[in-house]
């Protein structure tokens, strides 16, 4: 896999953000100027090299994240994060690469597009921004018996740690649960607070549509006015599924009540 | 149990509002109140897309389509054979709060035909916008119609609720409007139009020196006219939309393709809708509104029509050849947003990026540039020497040209 230079070093992180980070403070701690950054499950063992293997420190990862915003500002720290979750495979070394030449310059290097890293990170950030938008517009709730507004998603990206904030402040009054049926864990609302929340079984809540059993009498009602609504405002005279598919991708449809 | 006289009215006057083109649910900001249902932050969200790709953002609804008025370009005419139906303010209510709780939609926007007189129309509609945001604290996006005629007590009221208000001009001339809208006229759409454009600025004014006092319209106003139906060309057309947004200080006009929907007399038979015009009318209107272009860099008496063939921004620059090459490292962005296939946020990113290194083509290609447009009309560092900019036409012929014939061209004109 890796093509083992003299002094690449491979640093191994926990898979998570902070342990990404922490790696990052390791490799400025031990001078290492050329440092591949892997997460822990995607190592394959290389015969040549011993890698080193980081534990996630929060006071170290905090340290980093300072030096970015006292560098690149606010904007840097949430670019770098939203980034992250993308959870392409090169982009825990582009965050690496981009921190190491935030550090360097004296100016803010946040707006220079003609880097390649840059760029490159500015146009994951553009993806994260349109699948967090087409998850404020694709979530579906459905009403159970017990008051819970209830939808699931399978977004391409992990953006569901981006949403609460969104809803919270839209639906303030009513107990909701956006669940990742991808990922396996799901974001619930008290009307007091968000909490993440991850189920042992989850067997019954990955189920699109849930039974009728758990759901609101007036539930299935609403599913198809809904329905019959979207039906109706279409023109069929300037029908052009290819702006439609443009817009609302197949791969969204399973979730969307109207498109079923 | 599903009511299906409500599905029944549901789809009877949601399939007669649709032909109102506006769905935006942006530019307005309301926070939400403790306990209460929704929001607007200013950025709209589209729901879901109708299969003819317009964005569903709204629950688009008319009150009624029972309608005393006779335009010939609505399917809602008096002499129209449709059916017809009436919600009751309570079922509008119902289903906007609960479509709305299921994250369906951004909020309601309500219109109506005119049934008795305008202003017992428009004295329904500020009701069912009252009773949403009192007694149900609704903050999601409320998009009402002013109705042409009606008094300023019941337009200042539907301010006072909305989101925004929309007063329609129709036909984009009085000449054509009172041959297809007997009913109609100018005036009595002005009228509405100046009240809120005052009451809007007035209100704001109010509000920075007393911040408890309350927001009116918020998301300003806007109108719509539909597009070929009448003789009006483009000229016409776009001159009035730009005296709308400085006089009227509109936020939006929007043009609707004339759809064949109706067999009066009165309009022309067209076999279809003039989307490609619609298209370009837009692309011109936000010329007007984002690129600093004014309405007669866009369409003059040489020119009335827009082209149908190529967008407006590239048809100004085939007709000002001395304009071009642009230099994106050192012109000022007023020159770099004139350059065809460079858009708004393009033209920061280059503005932006040059204080790092100077720009290659590959860097603009990145960074979103369409260089298939863009590479006639600029130089970077690369000193590409392929410009045509003294030859409008041949440029213009390149343009049109399917992507597999262009090697051949290139060539010739490297040395022509």
């Amino acid at each position: 896999m890796i093509q083992v230079q003299p002094d690449l070093r491979a640093l191994i992180f926990d898979g998570s953000y902070e342990g990404l980070l922490t790696a990052i403070f390791e490799s400025y701690r031990l001078k290492i100027s050329s440092a591949q950054f892997v997460a822990e499950d995607d190592w394959n063992g290389s015969l040549f090299e011993q890698p080193i293997v980081i534990e996630t420190d929060h006071v170290k990862a905090d340290r980093v994240v300072a030096g970015v915003r006292k560098k690149c500002g606010k904007k840097g720290v949430q670019l770098l994060y939203r980034t992250f979750l993308s959870e392409f495979p090169d982009v825990p070394q582009q965050i690496a690469t981009f921190i190491r030449s935030a550090m360097a310059s004296k100016l803010s290097i946040i707006e220079n597009y003609g880097d390649d890293t840059v760029l490159r990170l500015h146009q994951l950030n553009k993806k994260i921004g349109r699948e967090v938008h087409r998850m404020h517009a694709f979530v579906r709730f459905q009403l159970t018996r017990d008051d819970l507004y209830y939808a699931v998603i399978e977004p391409d990206f992990n953006v569901l740690p981006l949403l609460p904030s969104h809803f919270e402040k839209r639906y303030p009054a009513q107990r909701w649960l956006i669940y990742d049926a991808k990922r396996r864990y799901g974001i619930y609302y008290d009307m007091r607070k968000v909490e993440f929340i991850t189920f042992a079984d989850d067997h019954r809540l990955s189920l699109r549509q849930l039974s009728s059993d758990l759901l609101d009498d007036a539930e299935p009602d609403y599913q198809v006015l809904w329905k019959s609504y979207f039906d109706s405002v279409n023109i069929p005279e300037r029908k052009n599924m290819k702006l439609h598919l443009q817009h609302v991708q197949k791969r969204y449809w399973k979730n969307l009540s109207e498109k079923r | 149990m599903l009511n299906e006289r409500v599905k029944e009215k549901l789809e009877i006057l949601s399939d007669a509002a649709k032909y109102d083109v506006s769905c935006s649910s942006s530019g307005s900001k309301r926070k939400n109140t403790k306990g209460g249902l929704g929001n607007s932050n200013g950025m709209g969200i589209c729901h879901s897309y109708t299969e003819d790709g317009r964005c569903v953002s709204l629950l688009k609804i008319l009150l009624t389509n029972h309608c005393v008025f006779d335009c010939a370009y609505c399917v809602s005419r008096k002499s129209n054979d449709v059916k017809r139906a009436a919600f009751t303010v309570k079922e509008v209510v119902d289903l906007t709060i609960n479509f709305y709780r299921r994250n369906y939609i951004e909020g309601l926007f309500l219109s109506s035909g005119i049934f008795k007189d305008v202003d017992y129309t428009m004295e329904r509609l500020v009701r069912i916008a009252k009773e949403l945001r009192t007694t149900h604290k609704f903050n999601g996006y409320i998009h009402l119609k002013a109705i042409p005629g009606a008094s300023d007590e019941l337009i200042h009221e539907a301010g006072l609720y909305a989101d925004r208000l929309s007063v329609n001009l129709e036909i984009p001339s009085e000449m054509s409007l009172k041959k297809v809208a007997p009913e109609k006229n100018y005036a009595d759409a002005y009228k509405p139009m100046n009240y809120l454009k005052s009451a809007i600025v007035g209100m704001k004014e109010e509000k920075k020196l007393l911040k408890s006092s309350p927001q009116f319209a918020p998301g300003g106003q806007s109108t719509q006219m539909v597009i070929g139906a009448t003789p009006e060309n483009d000229l016409q057309v776009l001159t009035l939309a730009d005296s709308l947004y400085s006089q009227q200080s509109l936020k939006r006009v929007y043009y609707s393709g004339y759809i064949p929907i109706s067999a009066d007399r009165r309009v022309p038979a067209l076999r279809s809708a003039p989307l490609r015009r619609e298209n370009r009318l837009y692309q011109a209107d936000w010329l007007m509104r984002f690129y600093g272009f004014s309405v007669d860099e866009i369409v003059d008496e040489q020119h009335p029509e827009l082209d149908l063939d190529i967008d407006p921004k590239t048809a100004y620059a085939l007709r000002h050849p001395e304009m071009f090459p642009v230099d994106i490292n050192t012109a000022p962005i007023e020159l770099i947003l004139r350059v065809p296939g460079v858009g708004v946020k393009s033209a920061r990113k280059i503005v932006a990026a040059r204080r790092f290194a100077k720009l290659r083509m590959d860097n603009l290609k990145k960074i979103g540039v369409v260089l298939k447009r863009a590479r006639w009309f600029i130089t970077s560092l690369d000193r590409d020497f392929k410009h045509l900019n003294l030859y409008p036409e041949l440029v213009r012929k390149q343009l049109l040209m399917p992507a597999t014939n262009k090697v051949a061209i290139n060539q010739l004109n490297l040395f022509g």
